[in-house]
């Protein structure tokens, strides 16, 4: 009676059409396309395939100078002259454009940088409109975030975003420096430019004034000179913790003000009365969202050793079901590796895991041959002094560990110079509560992970970084009192 | 016969005790008369890693303690300091300030204790903030003490400058270490005296005497600092402490406010971090019944 | 030897019971709405919706009932849209105990439609004990294959699980060889854990499916309730090696959610699952939306439903 045929889904790709990629993009300076001083462009490749979609400018020295030159023009000119409900409307605009073009953000995004379809749309590109929509609302409301305080804009902000939520950065970084009143140089990630490009495209149709907001793409070097740059006021930089150490470096002889998201080594804990089927979630969640491409990922798991077998049981299980494949595909769950560099650097630490002695498990999964491919990973018998236990390896491999108690799992959760976010399930409030209280991390997710919010402030305690974005507390970081 | 007077050995302030430098060595700052002030100590690299450990102790007793409890220590602080008004006085005298000006300088130092005293449970409500996301989450944002902090007291107002540097730090949970002004240090020693004597439990604040020049290097580039509080560097020292602090990404504070007179909550969240937490909130599933 | 052993055995199941594993209500909230987003496409698409016909209980619990409303059903059940070929047969018909004679008739024996019948003073369950399993065996003996029972939610939600749990158990002894459905009416419970709870208490006496609802109260099966049951299923199967079924029942009328419980089922049991043996739908308009669709992809014409009998 049992049916032996397997039911398996039919390919599901979503047509690609309605994205409209120009074969060339230069930078977007002064509200004007601008071609780049040297007359160097680079490519940008589909990591699925390796094909080249679009050449985009590479900024130098002469291409910065010329966008805070405009920024700085247009800040003092008319962005700081503007009222603050108009300056207000002006990013609400920005917002609804997202949203209405939001089928081709998530297109393009995935195109470019590797990302499923299915985060792209349900999660990059919403999240994005909805973060300039969040802060568009503060511009005229801002004497209300610090009592007793009177806050003014600082100026040019100089910004640079990482590879792997290149719209949703450029929206953490763009929205709230323009709501408190600052003009915008943004840097954008080589591998991946092209969203932002397309911001930049509905930054104009939004009838923003010319220079409020300049793009210019390019690799290190641009974002070197841009951080170097002496007429900007603010620098906000995602990414490495060892390049955000060479910022505040680079900047400490000035008054620039600076904040800095950089990596991380999440905990995730599993206590042994937590809701198991929701925590195994929560891992992959944690874990496999976006390849493992996030900094808050929650890449050492602490399962409390009594309910270790069921866990493992359960998360192999699940990852059985993960679909990795074309990032275009309506069902892919995983998709492609951002660049080649990365993967690389990926499977060396999945070869570190093996030499140390930590048993692997992948599931058994058919990648395309095209392309930069890493089938989601688990490491159990991890030691905590292991590589793949200390180092973010901004990839799907996690390492398990265990633990007996919760005073034991606290001090190893710590155990690091990272402090991004964690996680904790229990299903006793009191210890969850106590656990979350003495993590040293600024996300902490309960019972949940891997939940992103614009009225949520984000940002890491340690090396993970300084200051907060999103909310609130998000505003501080581009004002001064 | 005339009765001898008994003379004042200063010492430094750490975990709670009284030690002298390790390195046996003093300096001997001069008073404005050119009198001398005393055989300071001139603490050593040593004597500030041994106040790391000691402040790295005391901070997770103090973080814990409820908001209302430190907020009773720091009102105790100013009481002491009430009660020893006129030791403080004299000592302000020696270094320089006239009478008035040291009467002055103690009284307003009593008060801004019970100031800091008061906002120790209270920042956190006025700062604080419940977020109101899309999804079915109860999502929070807290302030916790950054951990543990070197701080430089400001050159000028031996008193006001050291307590006004220390209180927003402790008022918030922290753990500290100050050096004191260099030139003007006996207030700073006697303040341990009264810190001692206050119910502060000891490695909170510990007090360092010496030479700025020698142990700043120590205080930016120790990895078990989390961050690094001054108010009057110089543009190179400042410079300098930014560099140093990317061995652990420590946070520099360098206050644009006089610390003698500055007050504000603002000055506590200067050393606080920023928690956000996340917890589902369930809904009911059933419509009920029907019959 | 063998009388004491076995309510001691009783005793420590009812003990595991009480200790059902906690539910994250919003947690399952967010995994039900990831198997809403799988497309199904083509030929999975296809094979899905014949599937699907192939596991409907295809169900009537009227008042009004009559033999010749039920005829029709049972004819409907062997044939179900004779237009397309190659349609497979539901898996069963479903009726109340006293036309379940009327539907043996209809469809003789051996042949590939069971007959279930709901039992135990369905829907409320609020009957004598003795008189339930009196019901159930004249259920069995006039024919029906499964009986779909409901638990007594009353003493459930007073906390007396040992009640419920034997009188699954008696009803279990009473359907002998016909496999009993126990519906929790989840729409009842209040709270996922309680659903939890339940499922747990259902198959640990003795179930053979484990199926949401009575379809007479406005909550009925919804993806993450059956979820929770199937989670329930699993977490049975990893211990003991057994195989429950399941059956979401009530609410469920598009093709389109239909499939989405198939996707569930898929990622949360595995294909094993995916039969009408282990897997039915309870539900009376949800074939003929599924026809509607399968004969769209046949002619790729939009339907209407003018052009599927209704009974």
């Amino acid at each position: 009676m049992p049916d032996p045929n397997p039911w398996n889904y039919s390919p599901a790709p979503e047509s690609a059409k309605q994205a409209k990629i120009a074969t060339r993009y230069e930078h977007f300076i002064n509200g004007k396309w601008t071609a780049p001083a040297e007359k160097d462009y680079f490519n940008t490749t589909n990591p699925s395939t390796g094909k080249k979609i679009a050449e985009v400018a590479n900024g130098t020295k002469a291409d910065i100078n010329l966008a805070v030159r405009a920024a700085r023009t247009a800040y003092e000119g008319i962005w700081t002259q503007m009222g603050a409900r108009e300056r207000g409307k002006y990013i609400y605009r920005i917002a609804r454009l997202i949203q209405e073009r939001a089928r081709e953000f998530a297109i393009i995004e995935t195109l470019d940088g590797g990302k499923p379809i299915r985060e792209s749309r349900d999660i990059d590109v919403p999240l994005a409109a909805n973060h300039f929509f969040y802060y568009a609302g503060w511009a005229d409301k801002l004497d209300y975030a610090f009592p007793n305080r009177k806050a003014t804009p600082l100026g040019v902000a100089g910004q640079i975003i990482p590879w792997n939520f290149p719209l949703l950065m450029a929206a953490w970084k763009i929205a709230p420096a323009l709501a408190t009143g600052n003009t915008v140089v943004l840097k954008p990630a080589e591998t991946t430019p092209l969203t932002a490009l397309k911001l930049a495209e509905i930054i104009a149709d939004a009838g923003l004034p010319p220079g409020v907001v300049n793009i210019v793409t390019g690799a290190g070097d641009t974002g070197a000179a841009l951080v170097n740059h002496p007429d900007i006021n603010k620098v906000a930089f995602t990414g490495s913790t060892t390049v955000g150490k060479l910022i505040q470096k680079s900047l400490a002889a000035t008054s620039k003000r600076v904040t800095l998201e950089l990596g991380g080594k999440a905990a995730n804990i599993i206590l042994e009365d937590a809701a198991i089927d929701q925590a195994v979630e929560g891992i992959v969640n944690g874990m496999y969202f976006n390849q493992g491409h996030v900094c808050c990922a929650g890449s050492r798991l602490f399962v409390q050793e009594s309910v270790f077998d069921e866990v493992m049981w359960k998360l192999k299980r699940r990852m059985d079901t993960l679909i990795v494949g074309d990032p275009l595909d309506k069902n892919t769950d995983v998709g492609a590796i951002n660049s080649k560099e990365q993967l690389k650097r990926i499977q060396s630490y999945i070869k570190a895991g093996i030499n140390s002695g930590a048993e692997i498990y992948q599931p058994a999964c058919e990648l395309p041959a095209a392309g930069n491919w890493c089938v989601p990973t688990v490491f159990t018998n991890v030691s905590q002094s292991s590589i793949i236990a200390q180092e973010e390896i901004f990839g799907p491999v996690l390492a398990v560990q265990t633990f007996r108690t919760v005073p034991e799992v606290i001090e190893k959760a710590n155990n690091t110079p990272y402090g991004l976010s964690a996680g904790v399930w229990c299903d006793k409030g009191a210890r969850l509560f106590q656990i979350s209280s003495n993590l040293d991390a600024g996300v902490v997710w309960g019972n949940t992970y891997n939940q992103f919010d614009p009225v949520s402030p984000f940002g890491g305690y340690k090396e993970s970084g300084m200051g907060r974005e999103g909310g609130l507390h998000g505003l501080a970081a581009y004002l001064q009192f | 016969m005339e009765r001898i007077e008994v003379l004042k050995t200063y010492k430094l302030y750490i975990g709670g005790q009284f030690p002298r430098t390790e390195s046996g060595r003093y300096y001997i700052p001069p008073g404005p008369d050119g009198k001398m002030l005393g055989n300071i100590c001139q603490s050593s690299r040593k004597d500030f890693r041994n106040a790391v450990v000691a402040a790295r102790g005391g901070l997770s007793n103090w973080a814990k303690r409820p908001a209302y409890n430190r907020s009773q220590i720091l009102y105790r602080i100013g009481e002491m300091l009430e009660g020893r008004k006129a030791q403080f006085i004299d000592e302000l005298v020696l270094q320089g300030s006239s009478t008035a000006d040291a009467k002055t300088e103690v009284e307003a130092a009593v008060d801004r204790c019970i100031y800091y005293a008061g906002w120790c449970d209270k920042f956190q409500a006025v700062f604080s903030s419940v977020n109101p996301v899309s999804s079915s989450h109860f999502n929070f944002t807290v302030y916790e003490p950054v951990g543990m902090v070197a701080a430089i007291a400001p050159e000028d107002k031996a008193l006001l400058g050291a307590l006004g540097t220390i209180l927003p730090i402790i008022a918030g949970g922290n753990s500290c270490v100050l050096l004191a002004s260099q030139s003007k240090p006996l207030c700073a020693i006697t303040l341990g005296e009264v810190l001692a004597t206050s119910d502060l439990p000891g490695g909170v604040v510990n007090l360092l005497t010496g030479f700025r020049d020698e142990l700043l290097p120590f205080m930016v580039s120790h990895k078990d600092v989390n961050a690094f509080v001054a108010s009057d560097l110089s543009k190179t020292d400042l410079t300098k402490a930014r560099e140093e602090s990317i061995h652990n990404l420590k946070r520099i504070i360098h206050h644009q406010e006089d610390m003698a007179t500055a007050e504000s909550p603002y000055l506590i969240l200067a050393t606080q971090e920023i928690k956000t937490t996340w917890h589902p909130i369930e809904s009911s599933i059933s419509g009920g019944s029907k019959y | 030897m063998k009388n004491q052993s076995a309510p001691k055995a009783a005793e420590h199941a009812r003990h595991k019971i009480t200790a059902s594993p906690p539910v994250d209500q919003v947690g399952i909230m967010e995994r039900a709405i990831r198997f809403t987003t799988r497309s199904i496409k083509d030929e999975a698409k296809r094979e899905g919706l014949l599937r699907v016909l192939s596991m409907i209980d295809l169900t009537t619990l009227e008042g009004a009932d009559t033999p010749h409303k039920v005829r029709q059903l049972c004819y409907k059940a062997v044939h179900l849209h004779d237009v397309i070929p190659n349609l497979p047969t539901t898996a069963a018909v479903c009726v109340y105990p006293t036309l379940v004679k009327t539907a043996r008739a209809a469809l003789g024996d051996g042949g590939p439609v069971k007959i279930a019948s709901v039992a135990t003073a369905f829907p409320s369950g609020q009957g004598y004990l003795d008189l339930k399993l009196e019901e159930t065996r004249r259920a069995v003996g006039e024919g029906a294959d499964e009986i779909d029972m409901v638990i007594s939610r009353g003493r459930f939600l007073a906390g007396d699980y040992n009640y419920v749990f034997d009188e699954i158990a008696s009803i279990k002894k009473a359907s002998g060889k016909a496999r009993l459905k126990v519906i929790l009416e989840t729409g009842e419970l209040a709270t996922l854990d309680q659903v939890r709870r339940a499922s747990d208490i259902a198959i640990a006496a003795g179930a053979d499916f484990i199926k949401t609802s009575t379809g007479k109260i406005p909550s009925a099966a919804t993806i993450p309730v059956t979820l929770v049951m199937l989670l329930a299923i699993r977490d049975h199967h990893y211990k003991t090696g057994q195989m429950i079924g399941m059956k979401p029942a009530g609410g469920i009328s598009t093709a389109k959610l239909a499939l989405h419980y198939l996707v569930m089922v898929r990622e949360t049991l595995g294909q094993e699952w995916l039969t009408k043996h282990w897997f039915r739908f309870g539900a009376s308009s949800l074939a003929n939306d599924v026809l509607m669709q399968v004969a769209k992809l046949e002619d790729g014409l939009y339907q209407a439903p003018q052009y599927f009998s209704k009974d």
